[in-house]
């Protein structure tokens, strides 16, 4: 097991997010300071109000949202299959599981169940809709950053033309149209986790939880998990070992389409209990933090609660004066300033391994290599 | 490298040969523009939906096609040379932010330059991230979106929050000046012909007085760029280093292609040509900066460039089809895509027809399903419901690819990272 983790490779990745996210706050200060704000204040401030336990109860919710969003888009980076299209999932998935729960001839089902329906039907229509950009994939070669990208905008068509026009009911006190809401009996209980306050913690949270552990064990455990992660090192030596390229694209897709089928669910189970067209769309957000943490469930956690951060903290900037638009772009900024790190990083770290490896290369050959080989495999 | 390249079984793999034919020669093109208003004259007569061929329907069709297929000339610059930018929408944002700003400050050429300035800068980000660094393109692609939509929104707050005018941080005040829009003359008092509705002939005047009557100069601008960039890729050395970078990177460097450079190069014209349909988008198309306002056109744009089999008459064919369905919920959509429903019925059916005689059994099944229930929904709905009619440019592409992408060949090194020496 030791053997597998190579301090030459390991270091350069560690660091490289760490550098990236300070160049990315320089970066954002200088920003500042060229529009005349100043920056301490402005990092302060947020930093202050940040913490407080409200704040951290809405980062928490938050970065269960960005989780859940990363999750989905980081199974198909992992076959280098790009699922841009986790917006329109979320959105068509959330609004048929809501209509159906929420309809008047489904109230005979208890509350519990209906949970476990919402959850299962937006799964499957996520799924099914990411299907759709599987399959025009795989039988007609479209690339699915395209056809993604355009089932994101039918899918909000047709879910503003089927609220609106026909499922959807008035909501409470507003103009919009919205799903029906469900009974009091079919909201998620929410989760005591931050003291200090009566806010509590969406109870989706756990599930996001739970959803890691999945995503690692399938990814890294199991025989799937290694036919998906072989095609995208490596396609045509996959395909030569006998993996089914067909099958595992529509696989992929219809996965990361399940998962994102749920990124609505912790705000519409735990908050809203209904379904709007209000909800925000995090289809890129989910990329962004998928990137940030280099797809590894871990990383992934801490790059969806940066960015709950940077979400929550934002507000009180308006209170000095300073425009919160800021952390838009510092989060452009760090998405940029990450991938490249990252690809600094790999060089740096093969670079070093190469000279090792030319090193030891006279003494024992064979193992050497051996070694080389192994190591690659693991930090590509 | 990505999965693609194990679904690669198709004619895409075999170049040469057959794609001459299929190349766009004008007489060629000459038919299609026949065989579409045609199309367009008889759903007219049929269904009595004036808006599918009205000068006003064709004018708003070319102002629609403009900044796509801006969006796709970016593209192609950026594909020919090997980089694939999905970053052509955070482009054409930061081109809709600068070209309003420019046209504010400056008055509307200059603007215009802004604009072209703003969206090359996107481009240089994207060409810094995927030629000297080697990040993968997509990801580039889509961070400089969520970087652009950043920067245009703090930007906004700093330059409109607050001032008079009525801008703020999603929005600028109204543009004041226009660029002038010329007519051919002789076709303005054309007018009641076009109102008589004579099969064919009012067609034939509504789609010209659409296309010559009270043009934007910019719009022609954006026409010329077309041929030009045909010029500048297949008829100058410049344009064959930039197309051999984009075939094959080391096979260029070693006849002494600077490869790095003309990557840049190509990036930045990429990104300069998606900012000049940016601010075509907020100074010709509209008088405003308004967030949001690019609705995806840079994705729509890279679709009518695959669709052109990244050449530029192809693009441009697409990206008047795809135009055309955008500008269709402008004016009476409803009507227009009912009756539309007619001709896309049609064509399925002939497509159907075609996968028949090649006995490709799913693709004639699906076509033929889908002809079904054009004429279902044609023949059980009046009018189609206006969000589905916004949703009509975006299904147009999903159809369009599906019948032609399999017959595509991309730049041979199109996506592929390169680095010199390895």
């Amino acid at each position: 097991m030791n053997r597998r983790i190579d301090p030459a490779k390991l270091v350069p990745q560690l660091v490289a997010p760490v550098a990236a996210l300070v160049l990315a706050a320089g970066i954002s200060a200088v920003v500042l300071l060229i529009a005349d704000k100043s920056p301490l204040t402005a990092f302060s401030g947020m930093l202050d109000y940040g913490t407080t336990p409200d704040s951290l109860v809405e980062i928490l919710n938050k970065t269960t949202e960005n989780y859940i969003a990363a999750v989905a888009v980081a199974i198909g980076f992992k076959m280098a299959l790009f699922n841009i299209g986790t917006d329109g999932q979320s959105r068509i998935g959330a609004f048929f599981a809501g209509s159906l729960a929420g309809a008047s001839w489904m109230s005979w089902l208890p509350g519990q169940l209906k949970i476990v329906l919402i959850i299962v039907v937006a799964a499957i229509v996520g799924a099914l809709w990411a299907s759709i950009a599987a399959l025009l994939k795989m039988y007609r070669g479209i690339s699915e950053v395209i056809s993604t990208l355009m089932l994101n905008s039918i899918a909000g068509f047709l879910v503003t033309w089927l609220l609106n026009d026909h499922w959807g009911v008035q909501g409470p006190g507003g103009q919009i149209k919205t799903t029906p809401i469900l009974p009091k009996s079919a909201w998620m209980p929410s989760l005591p986790l931050v003291g200090g306050t009566n806010n509590e913690v969406l109870g989706f949270f756990a599930i996001a939880v739970a959803l890691g552990v999945v995503y690692w064990f399938l990814l890294g455990r199991t025989r799937f998990g290694f036919d998906l992660r072989a095609t995208g090192w490596n396609p045509s030596a996959a395909v030569a070992s006998g993996v089914d390229a067909r099958r595992i694209i529509l696989t992929t897709m219809l996965i990361s389409g399940a998962v994102a089928g749920l990124i609505n669910l912790p705000r519409m189970l735990g908050e809203t209990h209904t379904y709007t067209e209000g909800f925000a769309s995090i289809g890129f957000t989910g990329i962004a933090v998928a990137l940030l943490g280099r797809n590894h469930p871990v990383g992934m956690a801490f790059g969806a609660f940066l960015w709950g951060f940077l979400a929550r903290s934002q507000i009180i900037l308006d209170l000095d004066e300073i425009p919160k638009e800021i952390v838009l772009i510092m989060q452009g900024v760090t998405v940029f300033a990450v991938v490249i790190a990252y690809e600094l990083a790999n060089r740096i770290g093969a670079t070093a391994q190469q000279r090792r490896v030319g090193a030891t290369a006279d003494k024992a050959p064979v193992a050497a290599a051996a070694g080389a080989s192994l190591t690659i495999e693991e930090t590509k | 490298m990505t999965a693609d390249t194990i679904l690669s079984t198709s004619p895409a793999a075999s170049p040469g040969g057959k794609s001459r034919g299929r190349r766009l020669t004008l007489p060629r093109l000459l038919i299609i523009i026949s065989i579409g208003l045609v199309g367009l004259a008889l759903v007219h007569l049929l269904t009595g939906a004036d808006d599918v061929s009205s000068s006003g329907a064709i004018q708003a069709a070319l102002e629609s096609a403009v900044p796509i297929g801006l969006a796709g000339l970016g593209g192609l610059w950026a594909e020919r040379a090997g980089v694939v930018n999905i970053g052509l929408e955070g482009q054409l944002i930061l081109g809709t932010w600068f070209g309003a700003w420019g046209c504010l400050h400056f008055g509307p050429w200059l603007g215009l330059l802004v604009g072209i300035l703003g969206g090359a800068l996107g481009g240089l980000v994207h060409a810094i991230a995927t030629v000297t660094f080697g990040v993968d393109h997509i990801v580039s692609g889509v961070a400089l979106t969520i970087l652009a939509t950043g920067v245009a929104r703090f930007l906004s707050f700093l330059a409109w929050e607050g001032k008079p005018g009525g801008g703020g941080s999603t929005q600028s005040p109204t543009v004041p000046h226009q660029l002038p829009r010329i007519s051919v003359p002789g076709l303005s008092s054309l007018d009641g012909l076009e109102k008589k509705h004579w099969f064919l002939i009012s067609d034939l005047v509504g789609v010209l007085r659409g296309l010559l009557v009270d043009v934007s100069v910019a719009t022609i601008l954006a026409v010329i760029l077309v041929p030009l960039t045909w010029y500048l890729l297949w008829r100058t050395s410049f344009g064959l280093r930039v197309r051999s970078v984009g075939e094959d990177p080391h096979a260029a460097e070693t006849v002494g292609v600077n490869v790095y450079r003309y990557k840049y190069y190509a990036v930045l014209i990429s990104g300069g040509v998606a900012g000049l349909g940016g601010a075509f988008l907020s100074t010709v198309a509209s008088t405003i900066y308004r967030e949001g306002a690019t609705g995806g056109r840079g994705y729509v744009g890279l679709a009518a460039m695959i669709f052109g089999n990244w050449r530029p008459g192809g693009l441009a064919v697409g990206a008047s089809l795809f135009g055309y369905t955008d500008a269709l919920q402008l004016r009476r959509g409803s009507d227009s895509v009912h009756a539309l429903l007619i001709l896309v019925g049609a064509l399925l059916v002939a497509v159907a027809i075609y996968e028949f005689r090649r006995k490709h059994w799913m693709l004639m099944g699906v076509s033929l399903g889908l002809a079904v229930l054009s004429y279902l929904t044609f023949f059980l709905v009046h009018t189609i419901p206006t969000p589905l009619v916004q949703a009509a440019p975006y299904v147009t592409v999903l159809v369009t690819l599906a019948l032609v992408a399999q017959r595509l060949r991309p730049p041979a090194a199109d996506g592929k990272p390169y680095r010199r020496g390895s």
